[in-house]
Order: C-alpha cells, then sequence, then structure tokens
C-alpha cells in the first residue's frame, strides 16, 4: 500500500521526529550535567502519536498538550529554540521562563499549552470545541492525554460533555503503559482505553502507535470526522515510554527486556526503513538526517544559552491581563 | 434611572445587556435554560438568546468549568453558574491550577475571561453541604478576581465590570439576598472591581462587611443611631482586588474597627483585613484592638436556631460595636 502522504512531507515527518529525539536527547544530557533548574518528562519511543496526530491538522487547528508535551509542541511547529530557551528558564523561552518543560505553550500557533496536571487539559478542550462551533469555524482541536489521565474523574466528564454537545475534538490517548510506575493493566479492567468511547457513544479507535503511518491515517479519520460536524473521536495510540517517568526514576516497575522489546519496534527506525524500501529516502540521506537533527538543536542550545535570564523585577508580569 | 428590581432581576439584567452587547458572551451551567436557574436568576434567557448562547450542561462540575476556561482561552467570554459555592470543591483543580495560572505560567499569553457566578451562604436550611461560604480560598489564589456583591445596584454594576475583565473572576453572590429588592440603573453601567463602598458613613466606629453581612450591619448601624453611636459602613465589594485604601481610611477617622464576615472566622477576609490596618499607620489611630466577627467554627447546620447562631446576627454586630467602643 502507498504511503498516504507526499514524498515531501513523508521526509519532513521522519525529520521532525528526529528532531524531537534530538530535543529530548540534547534536554537530558543539558540536564545530567547540572544546566537545568527543573525537572522534565520525556517522549523518547512516542513520537509516531505526536507527528502522526499532528500532520493531520490544518493551520488554525489547536493542540492540548501534557507534562510529556515536547513532541507534541515540535510536531506542531513550535520554534526549538524558543523551547530549548523555556527549558532552560530564559526570557527568550516561550513563557518567558515562566513555565518550563512542563507548561510550554505557542498561543500564535494553536498549541493551548503543555498541562502539569493529568487529565487537566481535558475539561479545557470541551471548552475549546464549545468555542469553535460558537465562533462558526471549522477548526479542530487535539487533546492530547495518557493512559494514566483516563482513570481521572475529568475525562469522564469531559468526554461525555464533548459528545453531547458534539464538539469537534479529538481526544488523543498516548497509552505508553504506565501512569509514572502503574501499569496499565493493573490499573483498569478492560484492555483497550479505546472502548471506554463506547460510554459516550463516540467512536472509538485502537491503533499501533509506534507507527507513524497508522496513527496519521486514524487521526486523519477522526480530525476530518470532527470537522464535518460529526464529533469527538477517542483515537487510543499503544506506545511506550523508554525512558524513566520524570528525572528520579529508577524504573523498578519494568525490566531491560521489556523496553528492548519496544526499542525494536523504534517509530524512527520504522519510519526510516519504510521510505527507503519505497524509494523515497536513499540510505545516504537518511543517514544525515540525524546529524541535521543534531545541527538544529545545537542552534537552539546557542541560542538559548546565550539568552538572557528573566528581570526578577518582572516578577509579576502576566499574573493578570 | 434608577427603579428597584430585585438582586436576582439585577443579576439577570446584567447578563441579558452584557449579551446584547457582545455576542462572545455565552451562559452556562446546570438546569440554566427551561428552569431558569436553582434560585431562577438565569429564568427567561433560554427564550430571548435561544439555547446556543444559554447551555444547559450536564452535572459535571470539573468539565463545565474547565470549558468555560477553555472557551475564554479561545474567543467567548463565557459566565458559568456553579448551582451552589460548595460545589466549586468539585471544580478546584480547574479553577485553582488552570483558570488562574495559565496565563501567568504561559509568561503572559493566555487571556482566560471567564466569569463564575455561584451563590453561597447559609441561611436557607440548606444544612452543611449547600450553605458555605468559601470566598477566602479563592481570594488566596492570584490570578482569580474575588466579587462579593450585597446590593441589587451593585450585583448589577459589578457583574458587568466582571464580565468586560479580561481575568477569571469569581462572583459570589448570596442565597438570602436574591430577593432584596433595591434601586438598580436601567442602563448598562459598570461599577469598577477593586473599589470599596461606604454604605452608611459614621465617625464613631467602622464596620467593614460583606455580602450579606452588609445589610445586618446597616440595620445594626440604625440601631446603634438610637444609642447616639454613629457607625460607617464599608462593603469592600471585591475581595480581590481589595480596596485597602478606603478601609484605612474609614478606621483612622473612626479610630475603632468591627468586621463583619460570615465565612468561618479563621483565616477568612477578616483576618487580611484587620491585618491590613495592622501594618498601616491607621493603627496608631485605632483606641481599641479589632474586633472580628466571624462565622462560628463548624459547618453550618439545619436546625434554625443553630443555623442562625453559627454566623454573625444583627445583635452580635450591636454587641460587638458597644464592646470596641467600650474598650
Amino acid at each position: 500500500m502507498a504511503l498516504p502522504v507526499s514524498r515531501d512531507d513523508a521526509v519532513k515527518m521522519l525529520q521532525t521526529m528526529h528532531l524531537i529525539r534530538a530535543f529530548e536527547a540534547k534536554a537530558d544530557d543539558l540536564f545530567a550535567h547540572g544546566r537545568v533548574h527543573g525537572t522534565m518528562h520525556l517522549s523518547a519511543g512516542q513520537e509516531a502519536v505526536a507527528i502522526g496526530v499532528c500532520t493531520a491538522l490544518q493551520p488554525g487547528d489547536y493542540v492540548l498538550s501534557t507534562h510529556r508535551g515536547h513532541g507534541h509542541c515540535i510536531a506542531r511547529g513550535a520554534d526549538v529554540r524558543r523551547m530549548m530557551a523555556e527549558f532552560l528558564g530564559k526570557e527568550t523561552g516561550y513563557c518567558r521562563g515562566r513555565g518550563g518543560s512542563m507548561h510550554i505553550a505557542a498561543m500564535d500557533i494553536g498549541i493551548l499549552g503543555a498541562n502539569g496536571i493529568v487529565a487537566g487539559g481535558l475539561p479545557l478542550s470541551t471548552g475549546v470545541g464549545l468555542s469553535i462551533q460558537q465562533r462558526g469555524t471549522n477548526q479542530v482541536c487535539i487533546a492530547f492525554f495518557g493512559d494514566g489521565a483516563a482513570n481521572e474523574g475529568a475525562f469522564h466528564e469531559s468526554l461525555n460533555l464533548a459528545s453531547v454537545w458534539m464538539v469537534p475534538v479529538v481526544y488523543v490517548c498516548e497509552n505508553n503503559q504506565f501512569a509514572m510506575s502503574m501499569p496499565v493493566h493493573r490499573s483498569m479492567r478492560p484492555e483497550r482505553i479505546a472502548d471506554r468511547a463506547a460510554a459516550y457513544g463516540i467512536p472509538g479507535d485502537q491503533v499501533d502507535g509506534m507507527d507513524v503511518w497508522t496513527v496519521y491515517e486514524a487521526a486523519l479519520r477522526a480530525v476530518e470526522r470532527a470537522r464535518s460536524g460529526g464529533g469527538p473521536t477517542l483515537l487510543e495510540c499503544v506506545t511506550y515510554r523508554y525512558r524513566g517517568h520524570s528525572k528520579s526514576d529508577a524504573q523498578r516497575y519494568r525490566t531491560r527486556e521489556e523496553v528492548d522489546a519496544w526499542r525494536a519496534q523504534d517509530p524512527i527506525v520504522r519510519c526510516e526503513r519504510r521510505l527507503i524500501a519505497d524509494g523515497m529516502l536513499s540510505p545516504d540521506e537518511a543517514a544525515q538526517m540525524a546529524r541535521r537533527a543534531q545541527e538544529v538543536i545545537d542552534d537552539a542550545v546557542r541560542f538559548a544559552e546565550s539568552s538572557p535570564d528573566p528581570d526578577p523585577s518582572t516578577l509579576l508580569d502576566g499574573v493578570y491581563a | 434611572m434608577s427603579r428597584e428590581l430585585s438582586y436576582a432581576e439585577a443579576v439577570r439584567e446584567a447578563l441579558r445587556q452584557a449579551m446584547q452587547a457582545d455576542e462572545r458572551v455565552i451562559v452556562l451551567g446546570e438546569d440554566i435554560g427551561v428552569y431558569g436557574g436553582a434560585f431562577g436568576v438565569t429564568d427567561g434567557l433560554l427564550g430571548e438568546f435561544g439555547p446556543k448562547r444559554i447551555r444547559d450542561t450536564p452535572i459535571s462540575e470539573a468539565a463545565i468549568t474547565g470549558c468555560a476556561v477553555g472557551a475564554a482561552m479561545t474567543g467567548l467570554r463565557p459566565v458559568l453558574e456553579i448551582q451552589f459555592s460548595d460545589f466549586l470543591t468539585l471544580a478546584m483543580e480547574q479553577l485553582v491550577l488552570q483558570a488562574a495560572k495559565l496565563r501567568f505560567m504561559f509568561g503572559g499569553k493566555a487571556r482566560v475571561p471567564m466569569v463564575l457566578r455561584t451563590p453561597g451562604g447559609s441561611g436557607t436550611g440548606a444544612a452543611a453541604q449547600h450553605s458555605e461560604s468559601l470566598e477566602a480560598w479563592f481570594t488566596h489564589v492570584p490570578g482569580l478576581k474575588v466579587v462579593m456583591p450585597s446590593t441589587p445596584a451593585d450585583a448589577k454594576g459589578l457583574l458587568l465590570s466582571s464580565i468586560r475583565d479580561d481575568n477569571p473572576v469569581i462572583f459570589f453572590e448570596h442565597k438570602l439576598l436574591y430577593r432584596v429588592r433595591g434601586p438598580v440603573p436601567e442602563e448598562a453601567v459598570a461599577i469598577p472591581l477593586g473599589e470599596a463602598d461606604v454604605k452608611r458613613e459614621g465617625s464613631d466606629v467602622t464596620i467593614v462587611a460583606t455580602s450579606v453581612m452588609v445589610s445586618r450591619a446597616l440595620r445594626a448601624a440604625e440601631q446603634l443611631a438610637q444609642e447616639g453611636v454613629s457607625a460607617e459602613v464599608v462593603d469592600p465589594r471585591t475581595l480581590r482586588p481589595l480596596d485597602t485604601d478606603t478601609i484605612l481610611a474609614s478606621a483612622r477617622k473612626t479610630g475603632h474597627v468591627v468586621i463583619v464576615y460570615e465565612a468561618p472566622k479563621t483565616l477568612g477576609i477578616g483576618a487580611e483585613i484587620a491585618a491590613r490596618i495592622a501594618e498601616s499607620e491607621a493603627l496608631y489611630s485605632l483606641q481599641a484592638p479589632i474586633v472580628r466577627l466571624g462565622g462560628q467554627e463548624c459547618p453550618i447546620p439545619y436546625n434554625r436556631a443553630l443555623e442562625r447562631a453559627a454566623v454573625p446576627q444583627q445583635e452580635d454586630i450591636v454587641a460587638a460595636v458597644r464592646h470596641v467602643l467600650a474598650a
């Protein structure tokens, strides 16, 4: 079967996955060298979800992200220089150093914020959907959340409200197998989170979240359904978080073998192989992509490190409009 | 032009005029449509504005509060009714961690122009889970504004300001005030947030009172006047921002301060007001220690006599004034 996108788009998707991987590798490195003040949550392994979903969007669409949101922001076109500056707490960062890794927002391109509260963005998404309906535009909102959020009360209230009002929101569950240390199979009885869609009378779809094309096609179906008045969809992307929950995670809840088995399904490797097999990319070109991403990230670090810290005299800026 | 309206009618008129003036204003909440709201405040608005702008919601306080936040972030100016202020406890995360903080933590980029209207207070026999006075909780949160109107005119003018404000505003109405009537301007005249109102001028003692306690303080002042005591009644009207200047000016003038509020005394708004007086040079004008008259340290009970005993009444205010003047 042919790929669902043009060669240029396919190559761009792979390149952007490399960019996410490189951003987070550098973030990890900066952290290890003591150059980061706060915490972070890495999404390595989950890049296909971010890219597959965000590629299905149009300009003007909205994204609500999670605490593990670097990939969503980069996939949606955020400037990695300003992201890195935010990560380092700089005035030039997306949030002027007030938010950090967990709260990156780029309102100008519809990224309504990474959110530090599990399921915290889900109620917001119903309002974004209502606003779209009320204003009569044909925008769509993506609400990313994790498997852990699916057990919060806000998940139920939000999907119920969204389905009653048929708002144009796609609920994308990144089932990365763990809510911090709690595995999915110990936190819910059903095997498929997508099955919970039945409780709201909306479509639920579970897809291989390690395959960018599968994610893209499922996301496109859901986005087009939402855009054409068909209401919300619950899209579960089965994926895996390679790294710990945050920086203080000894990962006693899983084995090296388990991690390695998932790494064998690496979304970047799978995407690259497919493009080479389809003749869209030569092995030489593929080999250069990681290095190109690294150059972009190195430039972002230079920008961030040479940027000023916020002036403490501006502390109270932005509390009120 | 001014004519008499009830407090509930004044709130409704502010909603109607705000909706007529700005199509971005929508109203959502539980039973606000056909039912007209649990206290009848939104009665008739559905017929006038239709179900798209008067949105009945499921009983989902967290989701509908977040819904207002998300809608506000993306171009609407929602007014959310939470049926009893007690139920704010079910919406705390969306209010405190989302509505109040998004703008700041996004570096000053997002705007959250929403109003959350909700009735608080005791006196209706609704018992412990439908009678809370939680305003201090929200006044403690930077990023929120907190409004507590005590009269029909203030309810209308302050609600108009709240709807026009670009920040999340928690607007505490009082169940006992809904039927109280008073003069209300017909025009859509907004009363600025952050301005206290001297409801009665006096020279011997300052009574700072909020919400339903304002009318009790005014009746107490009438009673005290017959004893030759001249009491000034100051209504802060908004708790955040709090108009400290008006309170301090009154304290300096009278030299005696009684602060009356319905919420449990400990860490209520009276603590903040007393502290602001104590931190200022107005302290040197005081001729007696400040008296705080707050609710008792208990949940609101059902029995009428117990319920009455749980929060300050007119006679308590009179006694407190006599006490502070005798010191």
